[in-house]
């Protein structure tokens, strides 16, 4: 079982306390966006065995989304920020390099 | 034969003798024995039988790791199977029954098994039960049904409670031998926060049992005096009789107290689960001794040696008189001279190595023992119990040089690390060739959340079995500063891996080598299993069913690999091992549930008016957390009777629903109006002040997801009802996407669902019922339909929404949930004269199916879009977006063939089943009849005095008046006409009034 620090209050909470939402950074398409942009947006994930970018709300806790960078394989925590992050913030994306050399970025 | 020496035990108390039965037979034991050394002391060597031969079976082990000794334990609701009587403490009273066999443990039936075995190798049943297929369901289901299950199931309700308890922790260090307690030492004394668990009821393993010194003092003298001194640390936890069953992400750490299985009925919970969040785990969890492989190994008195040690030392109890020793090790001979110590014979000590001269070996020799060095066992003597040995040459192929009388056989193959902790999170292993044992990998640890090592192995679970060199291990891993405890022991000589007995042993002698006594797998299943092709490990554990009984292989696993391995001719590592998975040993399903069970599974939600329903009735009817009132019973009224005297008292009179439990979601704020034209389908931001709008929301795949009534508070709020088990889900979709889309919006939820009681008031006598209380205008004129106002109503403050579910005059009144019971009971007693009457939640599904209302859930199952249910004139036309109006706009979805909805009569009046399918022409690709519609709602209508259904049809809407087939049970079909799902007052007389 998981745990993640809530970026809004503090918290170090337990899985039992999230839920999950899935990919993030998505770029929503609607009306009048093509066949292939739009199942991009609804169903194609990039499911990674390393790093990957994820959504998670604080349900029973402050309520909020909030992100996280974690490595699916060994389940390392790299950081979590705020759900309003149009990319991850550049100082967690340099600890992932670092950590991660060949890592291929968030996009 | 075994039994209780004269003297001598340390975990017994010779003054405190407690008494118990095995198969109805009464039996004597003494406080500190455990199930086990009190059968074996009151000569009971034969306790079970195995599950696939039927063969008889004794104790072979001491502790968490016996596969035979399993027994029913207790009576009525405290009857549990499969108890292993080495980790069953022996209380007063205890009433044990022997399992696997028919009709008694002496005699059973099932043994003939045994006579056959060679024609029950692996695989027997994948291979056997195949053809012809008519047998199986009538032939060889019943006979396997019947042979199968190991120990008899509970027939009553477990009397016990159990529970959940929650810890944090730096450092959990799990178990309590020397190891543990040396690193819960040094942790104490760095003032971290220690948790030190052990599974058994005492501290300190193996040490004490072998004579060891630290520290100049002996074993149990230090770990004695350790105790206490961590026991007065403030930041030491010490829990006995706790079993670490898993380790999970991020330092998860799942372990199980067994508090009261030693004193049944004494009114504490029987076992309680922790659940740790562990900085860092120290698994000092020990090693498990294996057993050799040779003929007849697992005859009742053949023992592991390190549990005939623990027997004489710790309890008192001689395996047999006379104990024939096979190692490949100098350990075993500790046996050796525990046994003489006690005053029993050791006939002899057959090492299959070439020489034995270490200094325990000598020191066995010293007293007059013959040590047989490069021998081995060709098989064991006896049926029941043993009678003797072959003995022969290890290298050659099993003839007997000599026959040695003894009555126990105490085996040890070398030792394996209890790895089980250590690898449930990822944490790999490997091979070490000199010990034949594999042991944790330093460098490939399971890591937590920073990606750090999150288990760090000690001492003999970290392939270290030196006592001196275990403390030194177990003192720096836990961060010790100074000096370790230092230990002195024997210095033991090299140990030579051993896996069949002898080598060169053929065919007979190999079928008579159990690998797994608990489902009685043997070398020559797994040899088969490699020569069928199983190359891969878990393959052959699975078709040979190695390691897969209660005791999950923890003295058969490593000894089974390499018995594959030499017949895959590759090396043991390449084999590799099965995966390790929690429990470490079985818990209780009761330790699962906690709590939760009976009424509070889980959390109940009540209405404001849940206690006036219960009294008066109310049928109930799960609904998410709520119960609703299915309908209110009345005394000699049936379930049906009820709903339709609700329905006929709605239509004439007037009707009272509990509607408390409708989702109501405040949307507020300068962007509120935009928000929920994304939200909803239809425009919900030009709803006037003081109207009501019905709407629907999609999910972004555009299928319908919740409806409910809109309605414009004021010029910045909107209520947003939404479905009884919607509301929270509801909640939940807003704020995701007003923060993590559109968070530059100014809108603020807010779930009130709780805040409000609602009462539906339906039917032609509502509009009195509502002037009888008086206070506010409700006529025609001054409150139309889809409109709402808020005022004092009979002394109540409330907002009324004039909108109608039932197709009757409705007022929906919502009043603060603390006032609820009082307006309920204010409107029944003002509507005494005008017919009133409560209905339940069936007679608003009939009503709203009469008028061809949707229901989420019944209409819609996740496949539905809006305008499969023509409910086009809520979809606006002038948004450019709202969430699902990409996905309804793919191919598939604007198809003309899609399935519509319509109302389905019965040509006889009957009442479809429910979910029942419109057969069309022809077959599918899988020769399956095709259809052309289902049914989604379908109701005896009390109203039109026949059934009524609504369903989803293959162009529907364009086929009125078209009959179809329902083909039912039976082969039955029921005829339906196509017609409009609007059955009752078509135009609306009657609600708009």
């Amino acid at each position: 079982m998981l745990t993640l620090e809530c970026p809004y209050c503090g918290v170090k909470a337990e899985e039992t306390e999230l839920t999950a939402g899935g990919e993030a950074h998505l770029k929503r398409y609607g009306p009048g966006s093509s066949d292939e942009d739009f199942e991009s947006y609804l169903f194609v994930r990039k499911n990674p065995k390393g790093v990957h970018f994820e959504r998670w709300r604080h349900a029973y806790g402050c309520g909020k989304w909030f992100l996280a960078a974690r490595c699916t394989a060994t389940l390392e925590v790299f950081g979590t920020y705020p759900a309003q992050s149009k990319e991850p913030p550049a100082e967690l994306q340099a600890k992932i390099r670092a950590k991660r050399p060949n890592w291929e970025g968030y996009r | 034969m075994s039994t209780r020496l004269s003297k001598g035990g340390r975990l017994i108390d010779r003054t405190k003798p407690l008494s118990f039965t095995f198969n109805g037979r009464r039996m004597k034991g003494y406080h500190g024995d455990t199930l086990a050394s009190a059968l074996l002391g009151a000569g009971q060597t034969m306790v079970g039988r195995s599950f696939k031969y039927h063969r008889p079976r004794g104790v072979m082990a001491s502790g968490a790791e016996e596969p035979n000794a399993l027994v029913g334990l207790g009576q009525g609701g405290r009857f549990e199977p499969n108890q292993r009587t080495t980790t069953t403490e022996l209380f007063e009273g205890a009433e044990t029954i022997s399992q696997n066999h028919w009709p008694s443990l002496e005699f059973d039936i099932g043994a003939i098994n045994n006579k056959v075995a060679r024609f029950l190798p692996a695989g027997f049943y994948y291979k056997t039960f195949m053809f012809p297929r008519f047998a199986w369901k009538h032939v060889f289901e019943p006979i396997v049904r019947q042979s199968a299950g190991l120990g008899k199931v509970p027939q009553h309700r477990d009397e016990d409670r159990y529970e959940y308890a929650y810890a944090f922790a730096d450092v959990v260090i799990v178990g309590g031998g020397i190891a543990g307690i040396a690193s819960a030492l040094a942790a104490g004394r760095a003032g971290k926060r220690v948790w030190l668990i052990e599974q058994s009821a005492h501290w300190g393993g193996r040490a004490v049992v072998d004579g060891v010194q630290i520290d100049g003092q002996d074993a149990g003298d230090w770990v004695k005096n350790a105790i206490e001194t961590l026991g007065k640390m403030a930041n030491v936890t010490l829990r006995g009789r706790t079993m670490a069953a898993g380790l999970y992400d991020h330092g998860y750490l799942l372990a199980y107290e067994r508090i009261a299985d030693h004193t049944p009925g004494d009114g504490r919970p029987r076992h309680r689960l922790w659940r740790i969040r562990a900085g860092h785990v120290v698994t000092a969890t020990g090693a498990i001794e294996r057993p050799l492989s040779f003929a007849g190994n697992d005859i009742p008195g053949v023992m592991l040696a390190s549990a005939v040690r623990d027997y004489v030392v710790n309890w008192g109890v001689s395996p047999g008189d006379r104990t024939v020793i096979v190692t490949n090790s100098d350990d075993a001979y500790r046996t050796a001279l525990a046994l003489l110590d006690a005053g029993l014979v050791v006939p002899a000590v057959i090492d299959a190595r070439p020489e034995a001269k270490g200094e325990l070996p000598e020191a066995v020799r010293a007293r007059g023992v013959r040590v047989l060095a490069g021998h081995g066992i060709a098989k064991v003597k006896g049926g029941k119990e043993v009678t003797g040995v072959s003995v022969c040459i290890q290298a050659g192929e099993g003839a007997e040089i000599e026959s040695i009388a003894c009555d126990a056989v105490a085996m040890s193959g070398g030792w394996s690390p209890v790895v089980h902790l250590w690898s449930h999170c990822g944490g790999k292993l490997l091979w070490d060739e000199a010990q034949a044992m594999f042991r944790p990998d330093p460098k490939r640890p399971a890591t937590g959340d920073d990606g750090a090592a999150m288990v760090t192995a000690v001492g003999a679970a970290n392939g270290i079995l030196t006592p001196h060199e275990i403390l030194a291990d177990a003192h720096r891993a836990a961060g010790g500063t100074g000096t370790a405890p230092g230990a002195v022991a024997a210095v033991e000589a090299p140990m030579q891996p051993v896996w069949i007995m002898p080598q060169g042993a053929g065919p007979a002698l190999r079928m008579k080598m159990w690998l797994d006594p608990q489902n009685d797998v043997k070398v020559s299943d797994v040899q088969l299993a490699a020569r069928e092709g199983y190359e891969s490990v878990e393959h052959t554990k699975r078709y040979t069913t190695l390691g897969m009984a209660t005791d999950q292989g923890k003295i058969s696993n490593i000894n089974g690999l390499a018995v594959l391995s030499d017949a895959l001719s590759q090396a043991i590592p390449a084999t590799g091992t099965t995966t390790f998975r929690p429990p470490y040993t079985p818990i209780s399903m009761g330790a699962i549930a906690g709590e939760a069970r009976g009424e509070i599974f889980q959390p109940l939600r009540r209405t404001p008016m849940h206690g006036w329903h219960e009294t008066h009735g109310a049928h109930w009817e799960p609904v998410g957390q709520w119960r609703r009132a299915y309908c209110y019973l009345r005394s000699g009224e049936g379930v049906h009777d009820a709903v339709n005297r609700e329905i006929r008292n709605t239509r004439n009179a007037v009707g009272l629903l509990d509607a408390s439990t409708l989702g109501k979601i405040i949307v507020k704020g300068p962007d509120a109006g935009r928000f929920l034209d994304m939200l909803y389908t239809n425009l919900m931001s030009t709803l006037p002040v003081g109207k009501c709008r019905y709407g629907l929301m999609c999910t972004e795949n555009g299928f319908l997801s919740d409806d409910g009534v809109v309605v414009r508070l004021t010029e910045d709020t909107w209520l947003c009802h939404t479905t009884t088990g919607g509301a929270e889900r509801i909640h939940g979709w807003m704020e995701d996407w007003l923060q993590c889309e559109w968070w530059d919006w100014k809108v603020y939820t807010a779930n009130v669902t709780e805040e409000y009681a609602q009462v539906a008031v339906a039917g032609p006598n509502a509009r009195k019922l509502l002037e009888k209380l008086g206070g506010m205008d409700v006529s025609k004129e001054a409150f139309p339909a889809m409109e709402w106002r808020e005022g004092t109503l009979g002394g109540f403050r409330a907002r009324i929404y004039r909108i109608s579910f039932s197709g009757e005059l409705s007022y929906e009144v919502a009043v603060p949930a603390s006032e609820g019971l009082a307006f309920w009971e204010a409107l029944l007693k003002a509507g005494e004269a005008l017919g009133v009457m409560p209905y339940g939640t069936e007679a608003m599904h009939i009503m709203r199916a009469e008028k061809g209302f949707i229901m989420i859930g019944d209409e819609t199952d996740g496949t539905v879009i809006p305008q499969d249910l023509n409910l086009q004139w809520a979809i606006s036309k002038k948004k450019d977006d709202y969430l699902g109006k990409r996905a309804q706009e793919r191919k598939h979805m604007v198809d003309p063939d899609r399935w519509k909805l319509v109302g389905l009569e019965t040509l006889d009046g009957s009442v479809i089943p429910d979910g029942a399918y419109a057969a069309a022409e022809g077959v599918n690709a899988n020769g399956q009849r095709n259809m052309q519609g289902r049914v989604t709602s379908t109701y005896f209508s009390p109203t039109l005095g026949k059934g009524i259904a609504m369903g989803l049809v293959k162009r529907g809407p364009d086929r009125m008046g078209e009959v179809l087939d329902f083909p039912v049970d039976n082969g039955k079909v029921v005829k339906a006409r196509i017609v409009d799902p609007v059955f009752f007052d078509k135009d609306g007389e009657k609600q708009n009034v």
